[in-house]
């Protein structure tokens, strides 16, 4: 098959097996938060279903929305996430194949999803939706970067393990890892412990949802969003707390290996695991104001990943 | 009935306008959401804009000043939609009917912006819970003749 013909097949393939995915992940999510405060909560097809009405509303746009913009934005969010998928699904599955720099090109299209909810919000004309996307903008602004702090050891153990130069492909990362994880190591648990914060505040959950607080700024950043697009919306961030998980465990964690059973098995453990710590911080915690989270991530979290990078660097 | 219909019933979604109550029935409203009831459990969830509503959930007399707004609400919502009448002052204006602030009941307000509107009527003072979920049940009943 030509290499184009293996591109289209993989971005449709992970793209809806990501979807399927990040849906029911949303219902566990749902289901989890209703047992901790000793309800029932929906069945398990109910996250489908609410895409499902969402597609057969009205679209409508306020008379001070900017429409193109307004539009664009939630398709533009959910094709970049559909692209991370593709890429980061076909590192786990054939971590030989991949362009150098897959890595780099995944991180610039996660900040995507939470640009365009930037964008959609200021083309939206509404109070509320701009209030969020300033708080968007400083969330972004303070979790970026010890993200890439935390991401930059995964890549030093990987080149200490492996012995050989830095790689910026997610196929060599996972082979340098094979044997030994780079969470294997003290720089490798406080990286990916910084990683799970992170993680967190770009999925835009407690105690980082300041940007759609319902109580004080009425779902801020998608306040005027209705119909499709609110479910483009929806599916992005669906299909993030489905992807955030699965880079953690490629960079740090070892990927997938599909040689054997117990490969896999260990896979799906891992995964569950970070994405009940997603659900745990969530339930567990109250929302932050927007000093404090700047705070939190510049002050603490920014030096814990600079440290675990120094510790990396030196070999622990 | 098509598909986005059948997932309209599945999943209704409740934006809450208080056009003047006295908070009896909102404090019910929220009843619904409580380890008892759990509604939920019928994927209804309390939203935070009428953009993202499919039922409003109207509780209170309708006074003049809220009635321009309790119409701009409802224009903003995406349709198909369902209103909720919660309440008697809600269903025709309660003991308030004569009073000075007095605009017109809840349903004629909205069907004078939409004719076609879906209304349901929830008596009580406040209405129980169990009405709630009783009318609920009703809207999606009347929402699988769609």
């Amino acid at each position: 098959m030509t290499a184009l013909g293996w591109a289209i097949v993989t971005l449709v393939l992970a793209g809806s097996g990501t979807l399927v995915l990040g849906l029911t992940l949303r219902w566990v999510d749902r289901k989890v938060t209703a047992l901790v405060q000793w309800r029932v909560g929906p069945p398990w097809y109910q996250p489908f279903v609410d895409m499902l009405k969402l597609m057969g509303k009205e679209n409508l746009v306020p008379s001070t929305a900017r429409g193109t913009g307004f539009l664009i934005a939630p398709l533009v969010a959910l094709a970049s996430t559909l692209v991370v998928a593709a890429i980061l699904w076909h590192a786990c599955f054939r971590p030989q194949v991949g362009f150098v720099g897959d890595l780099i090109v995944v991180l610039y299209l996660l900040t995507m999803p939470a640009l365009m909810t930037m964008l959609g919000a200021s083309a939206s004309g509404n109070p509320h939706a701009a209030v969020g996307a300033s708080r968007e903008m400083k969330l972004l602004l303070s979790y970026e970067l010890p993200l890439l702090c935390a991401i930059l050891v995964g890549l030093a153990r990987a080149a200490s393990l492996g012995g050989a130069a830095w790689t910026f492909r997610l196929g060599d990362l996972v082979q340098a890892q094979s044997t030994w994880p780079a969470v294997a190591s003290a720089s490798g648990v406080l990286a990916l412990l910084v990683a799970i914060v992170c993680a967190q505040a770009k999925l835009g959950q407690v105690p980082f949802d300041l940007a759609e607080a319902e109580c004080e700024i009425m779902s801020g950043v998608l306040v005027e969003y209705s119909g499709p697009s609110l479910a483009m919306f929806l599916l992005a961030r669906a299909m993030l707390l489905a992807l955030m998980p699965l880079l953690m465990i490629l960079v740090f964690w070892g990927g997938l290996y599909t040689g054997a059973w117990w490969g896999i098995l260990t896979f799906a453990g891992k995964y569950l695991l970070l994405v009940a710590l997603v659900t745990l911080i969530r339930n567990t915690n109250p929302r932050l104001r927007i000093d404090q989270t700047m705070k939190l991530f510049w002050f603490v979290l920014t030096p814990a990943a600079v440290l675990a990078l120094i510790l990396a660097l030196n070999g622990h | 009935m098509g598909v986005t219909t059948w997932a309209l019933q599945k999943s209704l979604w409740v934006y809450h306008v208080n056009a003047g109550a006295c908070n009896n029935c909102d404090i019910e409203v929220l009843e619904l959401l409580t380890p008892r009831y759990d509604i939920e459990r019928f994927g209804m969830v309390l939203v935070g804009s009428p953009r993202h509503a499919d039922v409003l959930a109207v509780t209170g007399v309708c006074t003049r000043q809220i009635m321009p707004r309790l119409q701009e609400v409802y224009l903003q919502t995406p349709k198909p939609c369902v209103v909720m009448a919660i309440g008697s002052c809600a269903g025709g204006q309660g003991i308030f009917t004569e009073a000075y602030h007095m605009a017109t009941p809840v349903d004629e307000t909205i069907r004078a912006v939409d004719p076609n509107a879906i209304i349901m009527y929830v008596p009580g003072c406040p209405p129980k819970p169990e009405a709630m979920i009783d009318a609920a049940v009703k809207a999606i009943n009347f929402l699988k003749t769609l």
